[in-house]
């Protein structure tokens, strides 16, 4: 009879009724089971497309076959200068099982460019104001070929604070500023190799965002332009993405760009693990026994080990779909294939949002998801991931769980740590922090040196990441941390903090009234609900 | 303190902004003496002390000095100053971290002040600070006898707490403000003058100012 009940609009959306099973919701390093009160709305990833069978022939022949572009053969001449760039390690996420599809996409056309005798080739991380790359994760990327053979004088990161190796290429028409990597824009040929995990990824931003510098992002990595984005994972309704294709036609005019553009599915966990994306109800005896085994390994192990553990597992993702060619209708080919794969149809929106915030995002990969990352993930990432309509109604609830730890990786994020502790406690006003402070962290010789000898985001970054979520804050009415192990990061984010998601879920009832509709985005999720009424 | 004056970036010398210290400065004058048997005498001599450097500088950095600057009782003014180009050339400039460069000129670039304080000696690093471009520094003097070295430091001897203490009487002066100032080094002995202003960076740290640097969120950076 129950199961009669349950309504089934979606095969990714499932509602909670009187004998659901508890949902594995992610608490940072840890994953917890939560009993989810009847009738939420929960949503789940669509299942993997299936890869394709042969990712390499599929990048040769989508080489061999762009679009509006001549064949990459065709544009390569003997004696040219040509310099691959490719997206950094924020991209996809989790990192990759190897061989990373960086390095297949490299294989392809490093042999192309031998064989019409181009040998004046760099190789160039587009990690813009990110953390430069390791020496270790720049050999996982690209293999230990290529990289013996590139590294360090002709494979390394790009250098947003290099000034003899940048160049400015002008203004837009709307005045935006863009300065980008001079090796790459007087190349004879700039090769950009991308993985687009999500619509916000790809395209113009490749070049014109990933080579630039601190004055270019500074155009369009602000508050105003994120406040106008609804969202910034739907390029069409996105201020940003509009800015991105102005600052890239500019690219277009200065330089030759073959962008290959790829598209993967969202099998982000390998076999064993997987348990942690699908529904509960239809757990079989074996999933459940392997939960049973993962649950209690976490709780044996310390917060460090569980995190260095979660990082050690490789994404499983597959190639669905290769193009090549010129930037934007390449770009919009591999969107198409992006929400082919990510797009799940959702009713209405929501009173109640709840989310659980995983160890994944952009920006710590192989460390600690610090209290701004955080915040950028639930109402910079979780919030966004919408089409048409938030999610969740204005002024509505959004509850995360995720213990709020005060800890900041010190290589990583200098920066965040001066910006959590320093200018949060004075305002939380993300346009009275850019106008003070932005360029004082920017310009800190201190974070400037160790952007660029060792491997910390820049001294802007931390901002960037406030202003990230800034349309998800105007949005929201109140975030509640559910399990927040102190009560000073919540507060100092603007959020309240609750003991468990029990107490959470009544705190947001007493809020917004016992019959408020309550939707839980199953996390870890790659997907965009597109929101209708 | 004057919260509308200039900012200004202090930096140590030595193991800051430099791979040497000063014994190189030391061994390399030990080696240029007059005549073979006194550039023996004095090379062994403070080969010999290395041991009693090392235990003194643990202990504390203002009895490191005294002792330390004991070598140089004899040492002829003319010829101290006639090496001191040669001492640049040959051991402090090929010394220079590579990130050294880049770190004043970033500090120029936003208007600071660029202020070196160091334990070593005046006479050995006029060269090397004019090269950096640097605006001002203040460096130990040996006292002089008839053109001869005693041995002994003039006051105040740059070290820990003086070091801080120089910086505020400078701030006064020269209208510093302090809170928006950096301050740069790589040993726990310059705790004192890292406290002092609103930045305080701990540059290749030893392992107490690591863990000191790591306790107050500070920035750790790398020159090398």
């Amino acid at each position: 009879m129950a199961l009669h009940l349950r309504r089934k609009t979606h095969e990714s959306i499932v509602y909670i009724d009187k004998d659901s099973a508890p949902r594995i919701m992610p608490f940072g390093e840890d994953f917890i089971l939560n009993d989810i009160p009847v009738g939420t709305r929960v949503i789940y990833p669509n299942p993997p497309i299936k890869g394709l069978p042969n990712r390499e022939a599929a990048i040769r022949y989508a080489v061999n076959h762009p679009i509006e572009m001549e064949p990459l053969y065709a544009l390569l001449e003997p004696g040219m200068r040509v310099t691959i760039a490719m997206d950094d390690i924020s991209l996809p996420l989790p990192p990759m099982q190897t061989p990373d599809l960086r390095q297949t996409m490299l294989e392809v056309v490093l042999d192309m460019c031998g064989a019409n005798g181009v040998d004046d080739i760099h190789l160039i991380i587009a990690n813009s104001l990110h953390r430069k790359m390791t020496e270790w994760e720049m050999k996982r990327m690209v293999g230990t070929a290529i990289f013996n053979e590139y590294y360090p004088d002709r494979y390394y990161n790009h250098d947003a604070e290099d000034d003899d190796n940048l160049v400015t290429l002008g203004v837009t028409r709307h005045n935006e500023p863009l300065r980008v990597n001079k090796r790459a824009i007087e190349s004879d040929l700039l090769i950009y190799l991308n993985i687009n995990l999500v619509p916000m990824d790809g395209g113009h931003k490749s070049v014109a965002v990933g080579l630039c510098d601190y004055e270019s992002l500074r155009a369009h990595h602000e508050p105003q332009t994120i406040r106008d984005s609804h969202s910034y994972m739907d390029p069409p309704a996105s201020e940003l993405n509009h800015k991105v294709v102005r600052l890239g036609k500019l690219v277009d005019e200065n330089c030759k760009v073959f962008h290959i553009e790829t598209a993967i599915n969202n099998k982000m966990f390998p076999e064993g693990y997987d348990i942690l994306t699908r529904n509960e109800d239809e757990f079989s005896f074996a999933d459940r026994l392997k939960w049973e085994a993962m649950a209690r390994t976490f709780s044996k192990l310390p917060r460090a080990a569980r995190r260095k553990m979660l990082h050690a597992i490789p994404a499983q993702y597959e190639l669905i779909a290769c193009y090549a060619g010129k930037t934007e209708p390449v770009h919009e080919k591999i969107l198409e294939k992006n929400y082919q794969q990510y797009e799940i149809p959702v009713k209405g929106q929501c009173d109640i949002l709840i989310s659980g915030i995983p160890d994944i995002s952009p920006y710590n990969v192989y460390s600690a998801l610090n209290p701004l990352l955080v915040q950028v993930m639930a109402l910079g990432y979780h919030f966004n991931m919408y089409r048409n309509k938030p999610l969740l109604r204005k002024g509505g609830v959004m509850i995360i769980t995720h213990p709020c730890f005060d800890e900041f990786d010190h290589n990583f994020h200098p920066a965040y740590i001066e910006f959590f502790h320093r200018l949060l406690p004075e305002s939380r006003d993300a346009f009275y922090l850019r106008e003070k402070y932005e360029r004082e962290f920017a310009t800190n010789p201190a974070y400037i040196e160790m952007y660029r000898r060792g491997n910390a985001y820049h001294g802007a970054h931390p901002f960037f990441m406030w202003y990230w979520g800034e349309n998800g804050r105007q949005h929201v009415g109140k975030v509640i941390v559910a399990g927040a192990e102190n009560a000073h990061v919540p507060e100092m984010l603007g959020w309240e903090r609750a003991d468990n998601l029990t107490e959470a879920i009544a705190m947001a009832r007493s809020y917004m009234g016992r019959a408020a509709e309550i939707t839980m985005l199953h996390q870890p999720i790659i997907g965009l609900c597109n929101v209708t009424d | 303190m004057n919260k509308n004056g200039q900012a200004a970036a202090f930096y140590d010398l030595e193991g800051t902004l430099v791979s040497t210290n000063l014994v190189h400065t030391l061994a390399f004058y030990a080696k240029r003496q007059q005549g073979l048997w006194q550039t023996a005498k004095k090379s062994v001599g403070t080969l010999a002390k290395l041991p009693f450097f090392g235990v003194t500088d643990l202990y504390s950095r203002n009895v490191f000095n005294e002792v330390f600057f004991r070598s140089y009782s004899g040492f002829s003014q003319d010829r101290l100053r006639y090496f001191s180009d040669e001492l640049f050339e040959e051991v402090l400039k090929p010394a220079i971290f590579p990130g050294t460069i880049e770190l004043i000129a970033q500090g120029k670039k936003i208007g600071q002040r660029q202020v070196v304080l160091t334990g070593a000696l005046d006479f050995t690093i006029e060269k090397m600070m004019d090269y950096l471009g640097i605006d001002d520094y203040v460096a130990n003097r040996l006292e002089f006898v008839n053109g001869y070295a005693t041995g002994r430091v003039l006051p105040p001897v740059m070290a820990s707490a003086t070091k801080a203490q120089w910086i505020r009487e400078y701030a006064e002066r020269e209208n510093i403000n302090l809170s928006g100032s950096y301050a740069y080094s790589d040993s726990i002995s310059d705790l004192p003058m890292l406290s002092i202003v609103g930045h305080p960076v701990a540059v290749c740290p030893d392992f107490r100012l690591k863990q000191t640097a790591l306790q107050h969120d500070w920035a750790i950076l790398d020159l090398k």
